[in-house]
């Protein structure tokens, strides 16, 4: 796909306006999960918007974000930064044998506390 | 009042207090839990995509119960409460995708969002009320010193959850209260202690539990309540110095019921 | 039968460019009674209004149809130009054929049938129209300012320098507004009081300006040079003109646990209170919530301790009526409540403040007499975090905040960092902006000042949560630049909140049915060309109630508006406006609907005596409309069932004539 198909299938998957972005990064001020990503918040929604996604699939940031919604609840235009990082971790675990995680790594994630919660939550994010 | 009570996969095996508690409370404040008689597990999260439709099914099959039974939906577990609403907001908002669903589940009448989905919270808010609630109380935590931890699920997206101020909430201080305690109030109490990514990053789950419970404990909290098992999972594993309880459990004891639960 | 002549303007190609104006022109040449019809390049030209001057004396017209752009443009041009070549300047209709016609269609072919369509009906009713002249009314030589800040000071002084009476009507015990709150005032760095006291004093000792402080406006009726309104004063407990404002009450109060609203809640003050030492008037006020004689018969200290004998507990709200030929609207503005802003923590440590709570702490006459010290417990701050833009340029989807941007933060935010700075060379100063907007005379080059030689960090990114931990505020931020989230902890920080209209304007724009926009801020009668006027006669806009203002520009609008109204006082007569209702009273019934419908109070009920056969004669309740107030807006005639109302110049026939001519193929 070129770049202009792959923003547009992030945009069609996320329903994000990129456009609304006025560049203030407070998504990436709140963001808990910064020192892990390798690409922040608001580079997802600037990269997604110059159609520079190739770097973001093959990044693991798309693997770190938490999901907590911070940056969609803190950002002051509506831009919801967090779906376009699960579009993006979606287009790429989609992909035939892209799945991150597999069944067979449960066992040594798990002690005697691990919630079921823990695990099919990892598995909605990480497989298809 | 009877109420569709969904439980989910977590709390029937290591949450089985935060399960115990909340029906043992219930039924002491008068309201009925009919657990539906077969359900699915939420997914633990709701993907935000537009073209999901599989792994928000569950949930719908749960909702038309519900809306079937003629009765509103309760949740405990933050998560599957984030999943079901969110589910429910976008099968009520976005009619694209309620077709989508609707056409792919093919059952006679359409499902379009008509459930009411309380957490237990806001159930013992809105339903029983917390003036009534601490007339209730047997055994007032006096003297406790509490925090409530929110964390992310609970509370947001703000406009989807409509439980309360997403930055700013108090309806677990509330209940704090009316259980007879004492509310510390720390800035974190909203922050994401880690959630799933603790299966990719030990590290990133220690780094923000460790952080919440410094927050907490330099404020003066003794105890950390919780609805969601994550959260306290990833507290505790990583050794939060406060102790970290469901919010059922409190309620329970405050109602002279925790003795009863435990037999 | 008329003798019309058609003018059809080509706009230069703003018109022609979409419809055939030639054709226009010729076609309805065969409309009847149109004995001339020509087209021309701009017919608001001088060159352009001659030729129609020209025609109607050489072919003795009775009526004209001019076809161009809006009447809200040019109407009044053309009406003139009839008038000059001896026409009633109501024998002229405009067809508009540009922004209904040309400026909406691509096409030639529907562009001119449509012109063409819009001609006749314009010619269907100027057979119809009748010559009308307008009534006149006086003007009542005084004028009303509401809001005392330094917008209504400055138009009150403005008014009363050219000679007329002003009054200003302030809810605040003392006029000042949020200036008299202000440390320093860039980009100069003149103390905001030393440049503002005295204008309160002129205000005060100038014989044409009447301030009613503690009041407010409660009723508004009337028009344009003819306002009749009445103002609420409100009870102070103290007598205005006996008091001296020499304070010893307000030291023996025994209530001393008021929050201080001039200081932000930041210290308090008695129950019997004046607002600040330069307050005008510097009169005491009773405070009902909080003194404990009002509210238990039981204290009566301030009585005792005053020797003036200004202290009156029995006192009540009192009401005054007053005619005023202009409005001045200068109620300002407030910053928006942090509320809704918990990740800055505002509501969980006194050590997160606004910037207006900051230019309280750094002002010699607030809560720590201009030392800037920690809310919390009074000890210096030495890392000081300023958030810019907190709850601006939000969008409407976010649900919080303000589309707009409060246009004054990022200057008062450059002062408050370089006069911190300045006096405490051992705090370090951060500032997180989105953009740093600075257009204004001086402006970019105080913000660098603040950069280059105060040495204030200036950060490209925003806050994204205020953590308060110990005595620490843990401040979690993007730094855009370096691409790095900083964690700083900070002893203070201050946020620039959005500001928004006072919430007094809303219904003080229902009472002058002045417009207001979505934000409630006023809207001009035009964006750029009047400024200063609000589309409803008479009604003039001073300060920040029109949008976000900085004191320089806040200054210049109430010197326009107060040239304004000056003009309009200067006036003894003003000319009406012919195109107004009137009751047929052999039609009318008296049922009084069009009465509840009129926004102006125009119309009036009267027994009036009919002649009736055989020398008999009957009572008949029937409408009367005062063409003085009224406003010719038309809902009469729409509410009456009997079709006894009219409206001159729209005459229900007129209307049904254009409706026919479009109609007719």
């Amino acid at each position: 796909m070129t770049n202009e198909q792959l923003k547009q299938e992030i945009l069609r998957i996320s329903n994000v306006n990129v456009t609304k972005c006025m560049k203030c990064g407070k998504c990436t001020a709140s963001c808990p999960a910064y020192d892990e990503m390798e690409y922040h918040p608001h580079q997802f929604v600037s990269m997604v918007n110059n159609g520079d996604i190739q770097p973001l699939l093959n990044s693991d940031s798309i693997y770190r974000c938490l999901s907590c919604f911070a940056c969609m609840e803190r950002c002051p235009r509506g831009v919801e930064p967090a779906k376009l990082v699960e579009a993006v971790r979606l287009m790429a675990v989609r992909k035939q044998g892209a799945n991150r995680m597999k069944a067979e790594d449960v066992p040594c994630m798990l002690d005697e506390n691990t919630p079921g919660q823990l695990l099919v939550s990892a598995f909605r994010k990480y497989s298809k | 009042m009877k109420v569709t009570y969904f439980p989910g996969c977590t709390l029937k095996n290591k949450a089985r207090d935060l399960d115990e508690y909340a029906r043992k409370s219930a039924e002491a404040l008068g309201i009925t839990l009919e657990e539906p008689e077969t359900w699915q597990c939420c997914g633990g999260v709701f993907t935000t995509a537009n073209d999901e439709v599989a792994t928000k099914l569950s949930s719908v099959r749960l909702l038309k119960a519900a809306a079937e039974a003629g009765q509103s939906l309760v949740t405990v577990c933050s998560a599957c409460h984030n999943v079901v609403k969110q589910t429910n907001y976008a099968m009520a908002n976005d009619s694209a995708f309620a077709d989508r669903v609707n056409r792919y589940m093919a059952e006679d009448a359409p499902y379009t969002g008509e459930t009411k989905v309380y957490h237990y919270l806001e159930l013992l808010r809105d339903v029983v009320g917390f003036e009534n609630l601490a007339k209730a109380v047997k055994k007032p935590l006096t003297g406790k010193k509490i925090g409530a931890y929110y964390g992310c699920l609970l509370l947001r997206p703000g406009k989807v959850m409509g439980m309360d101020d997403a930055e700013n909430p108090r309806i677990i201080e509330d209940l704090i209260r009316a259980l007879g305690g004492e509310v510390v109030i720390y800035a974190r109490r909203n922050e994401c202690c880690g959630g799933y990514v603790s299966a990719e990053s030990p590290a990133l789950a220690k780094k923000n539990s460790n952080l919440i419970a410094e927050n907490a404990a330099s404020a003066g909290a003794e105890l950390l309540v919780t609805a969601c098992p994550l959260c306290k999972y990833n507290l505790e594993k990583n050794g939060s110095s406060v102790p970290v309880v469901y919010f059922t459990e409190l309620l329970a004891e405050a109602l002279g019921l925790k003795e009863d639960a435990n037999d | 039968m008329q003798r019309i002549g058609v003018f059809v303007c080509w706009c230069g190609s703003n018109i022609a460019g979409t419809v055939d104006v030639h054709a226009v022109a010729e076609a309805l040449k065969n409309e009847s009674g149109v004995v001339f019809s020509t087209d021309y390049q701009y017919m608001c030209s001088q060159a352009g209004q001659d030729i129609i001057k020209n025609a109607i004396a050489e072919h003795k017209l009775t009526g004209i149809v001019v076809c161009s752009c809006s009447p809200r443009m040019h109407e009044a041009t053309f009406r003139k130009t009839a008038a000059a070549a001896g026409l009633n300047p109501y024998m002229v209709e405009i067809a508009n054929i540009r922004e209904q016609c040309s400026w909406v269609h691509k096409d030639m072919l529907s562009g001119t049938e449509k012109a063409v369509i819009l001609g006749r009906a314009a010619i269907a009713k100027v057979h119809l129209n009748a010559p009308l002249i307008p009534g006149q009314s006086p003007v009542a030589k005084r004028a009303l300012v509401i809001g005392g800040g330094i917008a209504g000071i400055q138009t009150a002084l403005d008014i009363a320098d050219a000679g007329f009476p002003v009054d200003i009507v302030e809810t605040k015990p003392t006029i000042g507004g949020k200036m008299a709150q202000l440390d320093k005032t860039f980009p100069t760095l003149d103390c905001a009081a030393c440049i503002l006291t005295p204008k309160m004093v002129d205000a005060a000792q100038n014989e044409l300006i009447k301030i009613y402080s503690y009041s407010e406006v409660s009723q508004v009726s009337g028009y344009v040079g003819n306002f009749d309104v009445t103002i609420k004063r409100r009870a102070r407990f103290v007598k205005e003109d006996l008091c001296t404002g020499c304070g010893l009450c307000t030291e023996k109060c025994p209530q001393k646990k008021v929050p201080n609203e001039f200081n932000l809640g930041m210290d308090t003050r008695r129950a019997i209170y004046i607002p600040f030492a330069q307050a005008v008037p510097k009169v005491a006020t009773i405070d009902p919530d909080y003194c404990t004689m009002l509210k238990t018969g039981k204290c009566g200290i301030c009585s005792k301790v005053c020797t003036a004998g200004a202290i009156d507990y029995t006192a009540k709200d009192e009401f005054i009526t007053e005619k005023y030929g202009a409005i001045v609207v200068a109620t300002g503005y407030n910053p928006i409540s942090m509320e809704k802003f918990d990740e800055f923590a505002y509501s969980q440590s006194k050590d997160v403040i606004t910037s207006l709570e900051f230019e309280r702490l750094t002002n010699a006459a607030g809560p720590t007499a201009g030392k800037l010290l920690r809310p919390s417990d009074g000890e210096h701050p030495h890392k000081i975090v300023f958030v810019q833009c907190v709850g601006s340029r939000c969008d409407s989807c976010a649900e919080k905040g303000k589309e707009y941007c409060s246009k004054i933060c990022c200057m008062y935010t450059a002062k408050h960092a370089m006069l911190t700075r300045d006096k405490y060379p051992d705090t370090e100063v951060y500032v997180f902006y989105i953009d740093v907007r600075t257009p204004g005379k001086a402006f970019d080059e105080f913000y660098r000042r603040a950069v280059e030689e105060y040495g204030v960090h200036y950060v490209k990114g925003m806050v994204g949560k205020v953590v308060p931990q110990g005595k620490k505020l843990m401040v979690q931020a993007s730094d855009l630049i370096d691409g790095k989230q900083l964690h700083i902890d900070a002893d203070l920080v201050v946020l620039a909140a959005a500001i928004e209209p006072d919430k007094s304007a809303r219904p003080l724009a229902t009472m002058l049915t002045a417009s207001m926009d979505t934000n409630d801020f006023f809207t001009e009668a035009h964006p750029k060309l009047r400024p200063v006027e609000s589309p409803t006669a008479g009604v003039f806009l001073s300060g920040a109630c029109q949008g976000p203002k900085d004191i320089p520009e806040t200054v210049s609008q109430a010197s326009a508006a107060a040239a304004k109204v000056i003009g309009l006082l200067c006036k003894d007569h003003l000319t009406g406006n012919p195109c107004v209702a009137s009751a047929n009273e052999m039609l009318c019934s008296g049922c009084s609907q069009c009465a509840n419908v009129c926004p102006y109070g125009a119309i009036t009920y009267s027994e009036k005596e009919f002649r009736m056969p055989n020398r008999t004669t009957l009572m008949r309740r029937v409408a009367s409309v005062n063409p003085a107030v009224c406003q010719g807006c038309g809902a009469c005639t729409v509410a009456c069932p009997s079709g006894a109302m009219d409206l001159n110049g729209f005459k229900n026939n007129q209307i049904m004539a254009e409706v026919d001519a479009i109609c007719r193929n």
